[in-house]
């Protein structure tokens, strides 16, 4: 390949790594906001086809009724040094899409569900999703004005979370509120899979 | 003349004024919508590694673009934003690009990859220094 200059050879680019934080909740929770908060680039959008496999399948047919959804994510990115890239992926929270999700999801370091104290019940989906597929989650409660005001003991009872998962309050429009959120996910995903004692000192280096 | 079945009919609009693009997805790919290698992640990235010019490559406008977008790396959730175009056509544009030499592909983290202490330490000081 002559064409090919060496110091771009393929062998030789030296790419980052992705890596995923899936942003969920109900519709208006904060999604985009959050994504945008915190990304480096004006949240962009892009349509996702996914294949509902399995599920749906008429049995009498014998035909394998392949059903197709198209959704809608907003996304952002954050460069971290030259060996990673984090993209936030806004994923529509609508109770008919969830058993799609794999497909989003695999891979994915851990998700936000946020939490709209208005209408608590929207993020249930998205809570037993990633509760049943392991996914490391915490809960980011989104306080919007007018809303009442909830402890966060409050919130946990009402959401029947697991002790472990991390419950934090935010104002998903202001950047160090949301930071605050996702490093809380960083920390809980690296004690989920790394065990207590490597994550139990995340600031001292 | 019959048109082949894979030309573009003469009117077709490259992109609708609010569905986006309506036809031509499909015809760019020729209908397929798998790529040749199996489906990439939404976060997999994009390099280009060879130019291409529009007379010699005989790309398509959909794949030249892409090829200039990606002389920064970029991903297919990145390139379909960009180009307006299905993250599923991006993926089989990749492949046939892939194919013939113009890029190459960064695979995302796997999930096993996701027991690296070094990406959550990299990942946690790269969030408290935004
Ligand atoms: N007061 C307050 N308003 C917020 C907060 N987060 C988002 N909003 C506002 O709530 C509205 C909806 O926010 P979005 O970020 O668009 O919500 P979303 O979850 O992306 O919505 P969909 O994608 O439509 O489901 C916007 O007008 C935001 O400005 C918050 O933390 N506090
Ligand atoms: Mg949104």
């Amino acid at each position: 390949m002559d064409s090919v200059r060496s110091s771009r050879d393929a062998g030789r680019v030296r790419l980052p790594k992705a890596i995923k934080i899936l942003v969920a909740g109900g519709f208006g929770a904060g999604k985009t906001t959050l994504v945008g908060a915190v990304s480096e680039i004006q949240p962009l959008r892009t349509e996702e086809t996914l294949t509902d496999r399995g599920v749906g399948v008429d049995d009498l047919s014998g035909v394998e009724s392949k059903q197709t959804t198209t959704v809608a994510m907003d996304f952002g990115r954050i460069t971290i040094g030259d060996a990673y890239r984090l993209y936030l992926f806004g994923t529509p929270g609508q109770e008919r899409f969830w058993f799609l999700w794999d497909e989003l999801a695999l891979g994915a370091l851990g998700a936000v569900v946020i939490a709209d104290t208005r209408r608590l019940a929207d993020c249930f989906p998205s809570l037993d999703y990633f509760e049943r597929r392991q996914t490391p989650f915490v809960v980011a409660v989104n306080c919007f004005d007018g809303a009442r005001r909830y402890d966060l003991d409050e919130v946990r009872l009402g959401l029947t979370l697991h002790p472990d998962v991390p419950v934090v309050l935010c104002d998903a429009r202001r950047r160090e509120s949301s930071k605050k959120v996702l490093i809380t996910l960083v920390e809980h995903a690296m004690r989920m899979r790394l065990g207590a004692t490597v994550a139990g000192d995340t600031t001292a280096r | 003349m019959t048109p082949s079945p894979f030309e573009e009919p003469p009117d077709t609009q490259w992109v609708g004024e609010e569905a986006g693009p309506i036809v031509r997805p499909y015809v760019l790919t020729r209908g397929r919508t798998e790529p040749t290698r199996g489906r990439f992640d939404l976060i997999t990235l994009a390099v280009t590694i060879r130019s291409a010019s529009p007379r010699e490559s005989g790309l398509d406008p959909e794949c030249l673009a892409i090829v200039r977008l990606c002389h920064q790396p970029q991903s297919v959730a990145e390139i379909a934003a960009h180009t307006n175009l299905p993250a599923g056509t991006v993926r089989v544009l990749l492949s046939d690009l892939l194919d013939q030499g113009f890029i190459v592909l960064q695979e995302p983290h796997s999930e096993t990859d996701m027991h690296d202490e070094r990406l959550y330490r990299a990942v946690l000081d790269g969030l408290r220094a935004l």
